[in-house]
């Protein structure tokens, strides 16, 4: 049997989603057997391959860098996951969208900072008006909210898929949990 | 409250044949069939509001949606509360209320203790597909022990209900119209200034979100207690009687 080919990748997030994966513990061990892992934080590749299964996304939509990233994952997977809050809603990294980019960059880089105010704009991709959960910027095929998932819930979900069924979440996360 | 006089009308809800007084609502009725009707703004003890919708049932003969916390029942009446058009609905108005304000579940006070995220999860909206407003709300935290975050705020009027039909201080009341609705305390008033708020604590307790709050909570941390309110409306209606 030819392993499944899964991708993780993390946009706008704390890496919260990543620990809770890594959480699996042993059972990453016995997931080994089944998929392989051909990019993600977690090991070397720096290109997306051309062909993935299912990718695993963690993070908001919040830059120029990350709507061009999701593009081009979404084009070479054939299941995209919105895993965690700050995918599915954009949790945390929204709460600038009250506000203008120039006000939060002024507030982070001048008004607070006490040395060296500056608002940083060399290699660094530029902020979105708006940051933006993954399934309104591209086609998303499986919702996993949670702040982190746990574990158990990430687990469950990636079995589910690699079973072929699309994983019922409704007992196992919720919004911030 | 029940009249021992009032009549008794028969219907159906999702098939099943129940009986009533004629005074009571097709939500209480469900209940006490142990049928779920799914309700936000609705809380026992307080006047029904019928605003969030969330209980919208379908009667047969009735071409529209009616909401079933201010709908009392009619003899043969037939009610369906769970159809998979309701469900899409209910899934809507959800996304709608998440979309509207500010709600961001993992940095909540109310985290875990929230009937909008708690109904989130039982109704099985995984996702808002609407896009998010994102409105500039204030927050006001002048008062001694609570603090109110507009963000986190839905509209159910329960604050307003328990502070003037329990508490009988109409310190909230909301002001504005449509997608300009906030909660105020008196005549817009800082909270801490208000004459009339008696710092009873009961608004911070019957609201859904973390709205409401005590301050020095914590994400996660602050859990409502709401075990006063049936029991002194009980004893109000034994007064009267």
């Amino acid at each position: 049997m030819s392993k499944v080919r899964l991708a993780t990748v993390w946009l706008d997030g704390c890496s919260g989603c990543h620990m809770s994966f890594l959480d699996m513990d042993e059972r990453l061990i016995e997931l080994a057997d089944r998929i392989e892992l051909v990019y993600s934080p977690l090991v070397d590749p720096k290109e997306f391959p051309d062909s993935v299964d299912v990718t695993l996304v963690e993070g908001a939509v919040s830059s120029n860098e990350d709507l061009e990233k999701i593009r081009h994952i979404r084009k070479h997977t054939k299941i995209l996951v919105s895993l965690g809050d700050c995918a599915v809603t954009a949790n945390v990294p929204s709460m600038r969208n009250s506000f203008r980019v120039g006000e939060v960059l002024d507030r982070a880089y001048i008004e607070n900072a006490s040395t060296q105010q500056q608002i940083p704009n060399v290699s660094v991709p530029t902020l979105l008006r708006q940051v933006l959960p993954v399934h309104s910027v591209v086609p998303v095929d499986v919702f996993v909210p949670g702040c982190p998932p746990s574990a158990d819930t990430i687990h469950y979900a990636i079995t589910e898929l690699l079973e072929g069924r699309t994983p019922d979440l409704s007992d196992r996360s919720r919004f911030g949990a | 409250m029940k009249q021992p006089s009032s009549r008794i009308k028969t219907l159906k809800i999702d098939g099943q044949d129940v009986g009533a007084h004629e005074d009571e609502t097709v939500l209480e009725v469900a209940r006490e069939n142990g049928i779920f009707i799914p309700t936000l703004c609705e809380l026992e003890g307080l006047s029904p509001h019928g605003g969030c919708r969330l209980c919208l049932v379908e009667v047969k003969g009735i071409n529209k949606l009616l909401p079933a916390c201010v709908t009392y029942v009619e003899e043969g009446m037939e009610v369906t509360t769970n159809s998979t058009r309701l469900q899409e609905y209910r899934r809507t108005i959800l996304e709608l209320i998440f979309s509207e304000g500010n709600h961001i579940c993992s940095v909540c006070v109310a985290n875990g203790h929230c009937d909008l995220q708690s109904l989130a999860q039982k109704l099985g909206m995984y996702h808002v597909s609407v896009p998010y407003r994102h409105p500039r709300r204030s927050v006001d935290a002048s008062h001694e022990r609570f603090a109110l975050d507009r963000n986190r705020c839905i509209l159910c009027t329960r604050c307003v209900r328990v502070c003037d039909e329990i508490e009988g201080a109409h310190t909230w009341d909301v002001s504005g119209r449509g997608i300009e609705a906030h909660i105020v305390t008196d005549l817009n008033q800082p909270w801490g200034e208000s004459e009339t708020c008696t710092s009873c604590g009961k608004c911070v307790n019957v609201c859904p979100t973390g709205a409401l709050f005590e301050k020095g909570k914590a994400v996660a941390e602050m859990a409502k207690k709401r075990g006063f309110l049936p029991y002194l409306t009980l004893m109000r209606e034994k007064r009267t009687r």
